[in-house]
């Protein structure tokens, strides 16, 4: 269970408060208008922004003081997931050991995700000799062979047109199944949360609400994310 | 609030910019400690004040002066071979004072191509040692320099104002009073500002073309107090005075300058409708044509003067040239050593007094640093033995806000790109150095140690307060041989220098970006 307790997470001059718990192996999509404070949320679970307030713990055990590498968690950004001057099994290999120093059981395991991901054979390519739906790949196993238990996105897909954005979600669906990871991912569009989610934590007005049934919320949404959607 | 977290430790580039600081201040302390012993200024110490200020003045005027109608001719012309003299025009940032000089001396000297041309007309030869030399020379280095700075500035002007000012059928004053005198009145300060601030610490150029007691600088002064009466309470006391007037000068430089001239870009031609006039075209070939002469013909002389003296080359002039390159070679590594770490801080964040650890040295003046060294070394071993590493130190402490002003903003870029992966990879340390922060740092890293390298290798200053007469670098050699009057031999060690400066750079920046992923 990832629990946020009372919690108040500042971002500059700008504060979520959030009070929330996410079951285990759910896939919670985080939705809501821009600038309400989606990804600072995630960026809280992972790390990077301090709370000033509450505590964050997975399982029982608390993660407010814990570095972001010292976390279950990995995170798949907008955009930079690679880098460009190491070859995609080095990318890939960074999830496993981030000084890239790998047994040759452990180099198999690199293959092995990568084969997972439908990329057999690309390891020694460079980021820049891969497609942006490959690209993705590359990132989705680095994630593989990470193994922690929950997996944040902040809208990685986003520069991908929809076919290929729905078809990495659609693996991102698969793997985190597999795994039993939990998932929380950022989106913009309700179609994403419909197609994978079984959960949807909408956060606005400066506050991240307790994750509610997909289908349920977005047949009858509230008023804050009525106006948020729109009238269909 | 606390700040985010970050991959890469600052505490190395503290340490560094500690080391950096304690350099310059320390021997600035022992300067000042030392100049209380001395007895006031001497007559002869103001009038190389007003030298000093009168030669930065002027030099200042000119080149800015002339780097407006060259720069403005340059934004509005396009031309086979315009990106070529824009890359020329930063070229005399890396060339060696003294190769200039011999370029200028055989151009405008008394035995040069435009004496000659005087002399077979009737006319006097000119005179070129004095105040006017001095400029001569300060023009001939920061003219392309104050061009790529004003040219920054026309080029900043969006694309769109141009093509409004021509909806508009603005003719050249309107043109002028609309677009370009706004834009000069911004940039133009500061790149007299950068320039005045260069030439008030002229060494090698006071050196040489000036001298005698109406033309020496305040650097030159210190210089001869030190090696000639080795009269270190003086010594201090001028580099005092000195320290002041740079440390002034690149505040206020600092403060009114917006680029650095680096920038890539310059190169890039924006579409203009204007000025497609007779009479403007004309004038704009005018100075093209004459900036480009002023720059070439020296370096064009250069290497027709020293191809004959290559191949009679002494063994003293080559094993000049092993000291020069080992000096060049350890003031690069000291200085990446340095550098590195500290961009890396800087662009941690929260680190202000790193960066202005790295600024420091822009006030500094290299006598000055020289001299404090030499009087907290000269109690406990011989200054003279440590030539050499005084040298590539003071050298690269030289070379560090060049460098500084190339490595934070690629360091900021990697960190802010990269520092959130790398951390929730758990990939910090040296690990984040070794796999993230070196290879993404490559192409600046490689710039930055080519201008270091560049810069030490052609460097005449510090050396010349701790060389014994038997231990030189390649120009001190060609400074010895020009005293000695042996022009040939001077010459051909010149394109030597030439060689082995540009070769350094190139080298190093070509290194850095091969084979090397946007």
């Amino acid at each position: 269970m990832l629990k946020l307790e009372n919690c108040r997470i500042m971002n500059g001059g700008f504060a979520v408060e959030a009070d929330l718990a996410v079951a285990p192996g759910v896939c919670a999509a985080v939705i809501g208008p821009s600038g309400a404070g989606k990804s600072t949320l995630i960026e809280a679970i992972a790390g990077f922004l301090p709370l000033s307030r509450g505590r964050v713990s997975w399982n029982g055990s608390d993660l407010t003081r814990a570095q972001p590498g010292k976390r279950p968690v990995a995170m798949l950004f907008q955009d930079g997931n690679l880098f460009p001057h190491l070859t995609a099994a080095q990318n890939v290999a960074l999830g496993i050991n981030a000084n890239l120093r790998l047994a040759d059981a452990e180099w198999r395991r690199v293959d092995e995700a990568l084969q997972r991901v439908g990329l057999e054979g690309m390891g020694s390519r460079k980021p820049a000799a891969l497609s942006g739906g490959q690209q993705s790949r590359v990132a989705l196993a680095r994630v593989l062979v990470q193994g922690r238990d929950i997996l944040l996105l902040d809208e990685p897909f986003a520069a991908l047109g929809p076919a290929l954005k729905a078809e990495m979600l659609d693996l991102v669906a698969d793997l985190a199944r597999e795994s039993g990871a939990t998932v929380l991912m950022v989106s913009h569009d309700p179609g994403d949360a419909r197609r994978i989610a079984d959960q949807v934590v909408l956060v606005a007005e400066g506050k991240a609400h307790q994750p509610q049934p997909a289908a349920e919320l977005l047949d009858n949404p509230p008023p804050a994310l009525k106006a948020y959607l729109g009238s269909a | 609030m606390a700040g985010r977290a970050q991959p890469v430790s600052a505490f190395p580039g503290i340490g560094a910019a500690l080391l950096v600081a304690a350099l310059i201040l320390g021997t600035l302390a022992a300067v000042a400690v030392r100049a209380e012993a001395g007895t006031g200024f001497a007559a002869s110490d103001w009038v190389a004040l007003r030298f000093t200020l009168t030669q930065a003045s002027l030099s200042a005027l000119l080149s800015v002066g002339l780097a407006i109608p060259v720069a403005r001719a340059l934004a509005r012309r396009r031309f086979p071979g315009r990106s070529l003299l824009i890359a020329l025009m930063g070229a005399p940032f890396i060339l060696p004072v003294i190769v200039a000089i011999l370029g200028l001396l055989a151009v405008f000297g008394r035995a040069g191509w435009l004496s000659q041309g005087l002399i077979s007309v009737g006319l006097e030869p000119v005179q070129i040692y004095g105040l006017h030399g001095v400029v001569l020379a300060h023009v001939f280095f920061n003219l392309p320099l104050a061009t790529r700075l004003i040219l920054q500035g026309w080029q900043e002007i969006p694309a769109e104002r141009f093509r409004l000012a021509a909806q508009l059928d603005a003719g050249p004053l309107a043109m002028w009073r609309l677009l370009e005198a706004p834009m000069l009145w911004r940039v133009a300060p500061g790149a007299l500002a950068v320039v005045f601030a260069i030439c008030l610490s002229s060494f090698a150029v006071a050196l040489t073309l000036g001298g005698g007691p109406r033309a020496t600088t305040i650097e030159l002064a210190i210089y001869q107090a030190f090696r000639f009466d080795f009269d270190l309470g003086r010594a201090a006391l001028l580099s005092g005075l000195q320290l002041v007037l740079t440390g002034a000068a690149a505040m206020v430089a600092l403060r009114v300058s917006a680029g650095e001239g680096f920038g890539t870009g310059l190169d890039r031609a924006v579409r203009r409708w204007d000025a497609q006039g007779g009479l403007a075209r004309c004038l704009d070939g005018f100075w093209i044509s004459l900036s480009a002469a002023f720059l070439l013909l020296p370096l064009a002389a250069i290497v027709l003067a020293g191809l004959p003296g290559l191949t009679a080359l002494k063994s003293t002039v080559w094993q000049a040239a092993g000291n020069s390159i080992l000096v060049a070679g350890i003031s690069t590594v000291i200085l990446l050593g340095l550098a590195l770490p500290m961009a890396a801080a800087v662009a941690a964040g929260r680190n202000g007094m790193t960066e202005l650890a790295g600024i420091l040295g822009l006030a500094a003046s290299p006598l000055v640093i020289g001299t404090g060294l030499f009087i907290v070394i000269y109690p406990i071993a011989d200054p003279f033995a440590l030539a050499l590493p005084v040298t590539a130190l003071v050298n690269a402490v030289m070379a560090l806000p060049f460098a500084m002003r190339i490595l934070v903003p690629r360091a900021r870029e990697v960190l802010g790109r990269y520092g959130r992966l790398s951390l929730s990879l758990d990939m910090q340390g040296w690990a984040f150095v070794r796999h993230v922060y070196l290879p993404r740092m490559r192409a600046q890293t490689g710039f930055a140690a080519g201008l270091a390298a560049a810069l030490s290798m052609g460097d005449l200053g510090v050396v010349a307060l701790f060389a014994d007469p038997d231990f030189a670098t390649l120009p001190l050699q060609i400074y010895r041989l020009m005293g000695a009057y042996r022009m040939e031999a001077a010459a051909g060690a010149a394109l030597l220098l030439l060689v082995l400066s540009m070769g350094a750079f190139w080298i190093l920046d070509r290194g850095g970006r091969w084979h090397a992923e946007a």
